[in-house]
């Protein structure tokens, strides 16, 4: 290469501390920042923390709805795990979510119609067919970004970004138009579906079964899958080395298509889970941004799929523990994503300053 | 600093350049060690030798491109304090890079006013134009001041370089294998340029491969070997008599062969694996890339022989194997191996038909940061199973690492491996029955007992009928181990030579582009 | 639909355009120098938030500006010395703070909420120019002093780029590093001064929002601006006129709306948010895989170089790539 010019970094000795001390160092200010943020709103740290755990686990239904957040989140984080290890910045995952909710709506439309008292089919056979549908919705969008990033040469990040305003705005024509709710459309969605066709639930909580253990399959899968298999392998490959991959024999549209079709079908069926789930109808915001926090979750942990559980645990129980804040202190609850998004900001700062100055 | 004071030596005035001790390490590598050169004013000073030699280096210090570990840089006698190219700038100094650093997308006026002290805060780009055309009128360059530079050609590119550079005041001309990938009249227009630079006062050193350009245009020549001084030769009396005239004077041209490549050759040492059968054959092919065309009438390959590449790095050897593996497809032509038409067929073919690729940038091209010795032999694998049999690959990345002596375990990450073992891993991760093997530079950066050992590796699967195509800058290496020999010249290739033929005034004289 | 009523449409397009004219015109002074500002959407809102409250706790509008610049300019210092200096993914680090920013804004901006506050006090016609028959009614009518601003602000940019020797060095650090830095430019604070200042104007539309077009604090009260105006950045092929153009495009497809709204009851507003992402896709299929150069390719060459520089939607070729100098 002769453009670049070799780095010589001369670097006092103090500067020279091993890696996990820059690491380890990243998140404590990171966590010192959270309680000066809370410290500026007027409120005790400690306090705050004490109402989140509780917000997050004092009543089943609480529980429940930590559940139901992670299973979302859950299937979410897996997803991206294939698309990170291949190289990509799959943005578009909240899209996928969308159009996954999108089609299994509209599958459940179909077969429950407005006008109807019953399902044309038996219940568990419409949901079942409305997740299926949610999947191929999900892989729909996801190749559809895949397409444009493998033969289209655009950068996967704005056709993804494209493609979750195009979802939303479908969404929103079709709540407000085709689908809108007998009398008055608004944005609070679609006409709700007969209780018949919502998912069974853990007792009298938002928490299903089918989601959580969907969320868990997904997850299981991909660690296996990352870990065992010849395609994980070939994905990591690809995502570190394009050119080596491919002469090494790698075929390597093919695994990124691959990874962008997988990440459509996981966020796909967390579209209907949220559908069938948890709203039981379209809204405009189906997938209450859980899209995005799977990117977070899957950057915190460096891309690796063993450790998304209990992050993904974590950040569910910050959201709904957060919900607690505006009646218990007043104060707002996108507190849980401010701690979320610095954790996640100094971990990759505390990453580059270790690759950069720590002693090796 | 006394930067102010030197600041007016550019334009002008006649600079003499003088290079004292200079040591340059990257990593391990000494590429500069104790490398002294005087440069007179207006004078062209050739600077020769083969790639790693460290030219590149020593004009990269003096244009402040990198910055050197120790030594003196004298202008006129007076130290220079030169550490990033803003310096060598303020003294005057400019250098043409081999690849035209400039910015594609933009116009040529708005690339000759880029970074010229002289544009005004406020552009004025009739003035630059007028500048510019004048300049372009003193030598006869035609360029249209309104084109995108991406769209000229390597010759018009460093002719804008060029007179960027003079219009910046510059005193000492650097260029760096200018003559590559520019047409003939282009190159006559460049050596009338430069010659009547140096007769103006400014001094320029001409970096080169070519012994053909650079006895037709230097003064005197210096000539480096593997980060030294080799010698340094006055070459007036070739221009004292008639033109052309370096055939009355061989004894020039055959001291700097001998000084570029050592005295003698190596004996040629492969035993005779060569077999009848054709594997490999090329027809008429034409290969393109932005600087160069390369046209290969034809070659055939037989099973269990070597061919090596000879010539100086970018002559299109990369563009030429890349081709021959399957990787890059070409303009025309085609190419059969064993029998079948392989042309514009997918890459995964060639492997299919036993074709392998074996790249010098292991790192990059051949290896995968970030994954194991394991993690690639598994990869090589890929494709049988869906699940890893991690038992069944750790013990074969063990066999392998026994087998070739690899210095690592089976869970170490290849970019943890000295140069020597991530070469011996790319050679084990080769497949077992192989038609082909491309190789770019098989043993760079090895050490004598790995490279040893990397050849009779080579050579047990020659015996097993796999023919090799190499391309080396380490002529001792192609001369012990090819059948024979093909040279590559600034896109120029030379028919296929038997290894017995060779000597070393002829080696050099086709690398110089005589053939 | 009569003359006077278009016109009207017009002149309230480039109003309801006027923020986000700043929060693109930032992000292409920065994208220009190399660097993608991905933390957009989270700027606009932390600098609506913090531009509100500052104005209202000083009293004063134009504290509140320069509240929401600094607080721009922190975000893009983190981009800036997160990608140049610790060579890290621009996505990752300006994704994460999109992210962070909006909900550092609601968090923080909670008191705030739905209360009254200062607004940028009306301005009146420019004299002579408002005479100007259709342009004048359209530009120079507008009573708002940053509508004039951003005017200013459009035409300098594209002065500077194409005008002056620092514009000149500005385009060259952004495709060409390596020739940059040989030509004696610092490319690295180069890139770090016009992050900066490229964040300091995506706050500034923050506060634009909140201070005065969307007057006022409310939670993600600027939701979705950020996003529109990176892929506007793509539209206008990071051309400060072209960009602004297609700023203005947007607002005439939300005024129409608005008017629409009447006649079509059933689409909402919201849908037309889609078009730009729809124009931006379009935009970058049709300029990445090469079929507007071949469909050039047919012309002869004067018309083709002036269209192929109309046209032209290449990004900077060194954008998002971290430049190797120490």
């Amino acid at each position: 290469m002769n453009s670049t010019i070799p780095s010589q970094t001369t670097l006092p000795w103090l500067w020279r501390l091993p890696a996990l001390v820059y690491r380890s160092g990243a998140l404590i200010i990171s966590l010192l920042l959270i309680g000066l943020i809370v410290l500026l709103s007027g409120a005790s740290p400690i306090e705050v923390i004490g109402r989140m755990l509780v917000g997050a686990v004092s009543t089943p239904d609480q529980i429940g709805r930590v559940v139901a957040t992670l299973s979302t989140l859950l299937l979410c984080a897996a997803g991206l795990v294939y698309t990170f290890n291949a190289g990509l910045y799959n943005l578009g995952v909240e899209g996928q979510v969308t159009f996954g909710a999108i089609a299994t709506t509209f599958v459940l439309r179909l077969l429950y119609p407005e006008e109807a008292t019953a399902s044309l089919l038996p219940p568990p056979l419409t949901i079942a067919l409305g997740i299926l549908a949610g999947a191929l919705g999900g892989v729909l969008w996801g190749l559809l970004a895949g397409a444009l990033h493998v033969y289209g040469r655009i950068s996967e990040i704005f056709a993804g970004l494209g493609l979750n305003f195009a979802a939303t705005g479908v969404a929103i024509y079709l709540i407000f138009g085709p689908w809108k709710r007998p009398g008055v459309a608004s944005l609070s969605g679609t006409q709700p579906f007969d209780e018949s066709l919502w998912l069974g639930t853990f007792g009298q909580t938002e928490a299903t079964p089918v989601g959580l253990g969907l969320g868990l399959l997904a997850l299981l899968i991909t660690i296996v899958v990352m870990r065992n298999t010849y395609f994980g392998l070939r994905l990591r490959a690809v995502g570190k080395n394009q050119y080596a991959a491919h002469v090494l024999g790698v075929p390597a549209r093919q695994q990124l298509l691959s990874a962008f079709f997988i990440c459509g079908l996981f966020a796909g069926l967390a579209g209907a889970i949220q559908v069938v789930g948890v709203f039981h109808r379209l809204i405009p915001n189906i997938s209450s941004n859980l899209g995005f926090l799977g990117l977070l979750v899957v950057m915190l942990v460096n891309f690796d799929p063993l450790w998304v559980l209990p992050v993904a645990l974590f950040f569910s129980a910050l959201n709904i523990g957060s919900l607690q804040l505006p009646l218990s202190l007043g104060l707002e609850s996108s507190l849980a994503g401010v701690i979320q998004g610095l954790l996640v900001l100094f971990a990759l700062l505390g990453r580059g300053l270790a690759q950069r100055y720590a002693a090796s | 600093m006394g930067l102010f004071a030197c600041a007016t030596a550019g334009f002008g005035l006649r600079v003499k350049v003088e290079l004292q001790h200079i040591h340059k390490h990257f990593g391990p590598v000494h590429a500069n060690n104790d490398v002294s050169l005087t440069v007179e004013a207006g004078t062209i000073h050739g600077l020769l030798g083969e790639n790693g030699a460290g030219k590149s280096t020593l004009v990269k210090i003096l244009s402040g491109f990198i910055t050197r570990d120790s030594g003196v840089i004298l202008l006129d006698g007076r130290p220079a304090h030169i550490r990033s190219p803003a310096d060598a700038l303020r003294y005057g100094i400019g250098m043409l890079h081999q690849d035209p650093l400039d910015f594609p997308p933009l116009t040529v006026v708005e690339n000759f006013m880029a970074g010229s002290p002289s544009t005004p805060p406020i552009l004025n780009p009739r003035a630059a134009e007028r500048e510019f055309r004048r300049w372009c009128a003193r030598f006869n360059f035609d360029i249209d001041p309104h084109a995108q530079v991406g769209d000229l050609t390597v010759g018009e590119r460093q002719q804008l370089e060029i007179v960027r550079l003079l219009a910046n005041g510059v005193g000492t001309l650097i260029l760096d294998e200018p003559t590559t990938g520019i047409s003939a009249s282009q190159k006559t227009l460049l050596f009338q340029t430069l010659r009547r630079l140096a007769d103006e006062g400014k001094s320029i050193i001409f970096v080169s491969h070519k012994l053909e350009d650079v006895e037709a245009l230097c003064d005197r020549v210096t000539v480096m070997r593997r980060g030294q001084v080799a010698g340094e030769l006055d070459l007036r009396p070739l221009h004292a008599g008639a033109q052309q005239a370096s055939s009355h004077h061989p004894e020039i041209a055959a001291r700097i062969v001998e000084l570029m490549f050592g005295r003698a050759l190596a004996m040629p040492t492969k035993p005779p694996t060569r077999r009848d059968e054709v594997v490999l054959s090329i027809e008429g092919l034409v290969l393109r890339s932005d600087r160069l065309e390369i046209r290969v009438d034809q070659l055939s390959l037989h099973r269990g022989e070597v061919v090596g590449i000879a010539g100086l790095e970018g002559s299109g050897q990369q563009l030429f194997l890349t081709a021959c593996a399957g990787l890059e497809p070409p303009a025309a032509g085609s190419i059969h191996i064993a029998g079948h038409n392989l042309t514009h067929r997918p890459y995964a073919d060639f492997l299919r038909a036993g074709v392998c690729y074996v790249p010098a940038d292991r790192l990059r091209e051949g290896l995968i940061a970030g994954l194991t010795i394991q993690e690639h032999v598994a990869l090589r694998a890929s494709g049988r199973h869906f699940f890893i049999d991690r038992a069944e690959v750790r013990a074969e990345a063990e066999r392998a690492i026994a087998a070739f002596n690899i210095r690592g375990r089976p869970d170490t990450y290849v970019e943890r491996l000295s140069g020597g073992n991530q070469q011996r891993t790319q050679l084990a991760l080769l497949p077992a029955p192989l038609s082909v093997l491309v190789m770019e530079h098989p043993t760079r950066g090895l050490d004598i007992e790995s490279t040893l050992w990397v050849w009779q590796q080579l050579i047990a699967r020659c015996q097993q009928g796999t023919a090799i195509l190499f391309a080396s800058s380490d002529l001792d290496e192609i001369v012990q181990y090819s059948d024979r020999v093909i040279v590559f010249s600034g896109g120029r290739v030379s028919p296929a030579i038997p290894v017995a033929e060779l000597d070393v005034e002829l080696l050099g004289q086709m690398i110089g582009g005589r053939f | 639909m009569d003359s006077a009523q278009l016109l009207i449409i017009l002149a309230t397009a480039i109003t309801t355009a006027t923020p986000l004219v700043f929060a693109c015109l930032g992000e292409t002074l920065t994208e220009r120098a190399g660097v993608i500002n991905l933390s957009a959407e989270g700027t606009v809102m932390l600098g609506a938030m913090v531009g509100f409250v500052v104005a209202k706790t000083t009293e004063s509008v134009w504290l509140g500006f320069l509240g929401a610049a600094a607080v721009g300019m922190l975000v893009a210092l983190i981009v800036a010395y997160g990608a140049i200096t610790l060579r890290q993914s621009q996505i990752a680090i300006g994704f994460v703070l999109a992210l962070l920013c909006s909900d550092l804004s609601s968090y923080l901006g909670n008191p705030y909420v739905r209360i009254p506050g200062p607004t940028v006090p009306p301005a009146f016609p420019i004299p002579i120019l408002e005479a100007i028959p259709v342009l004048g009614p359209l530009f120079f009518r507008q009573g708002d002093v940053l509508v004039y601003a951003s005017y200013v602000l459009i035409i300098g940019m594209w002065f500077y780029f194409y005008r002056t020797r620092a514009g000149l060095t500005l385009r060259a650090i952004g495709e060409q590093p390596a020739a940059a830095f040989v030509r004696g430019h610092n490319v690295v604070a180069l890139r770090y001064l016009y992050t900066l200042i490229g964040g300091a104007m995506i706050g500034i539309a923050g506060a634009a929002f909140s201070l005065d077009f969307k007057a006022g604090w409310s939670h993600r009260h600027t939701a979705g601006y950020g996003w529109i105006a990176l892929a506007i950045v793509i539209f206008g092929g990071w051309n400060p006129l072209r960009v602004a153009l297609g700023a203005y495009l947007f607002g005439i497809l939300q005024s129409l709306a608005s008017v629409a709204q009447s006649s079509i009851q059933d689409v909402p507003t919201q849908v037309f948010t889609v078009a730009p992402f729809i124009l931006m896709i379009l935009v970058l299929v049709l300029t990445s895989a090469g079929w507007l150069d071949r469909l050039l390719g047919y012309l002869p060459v004067t018309p083709r170089r002036a269209l192929m520089r109309a046209l032209r939607t290449a990004p900077p070729a060194a954008l998002g790539r971290p430049f190797e100098q120490d």
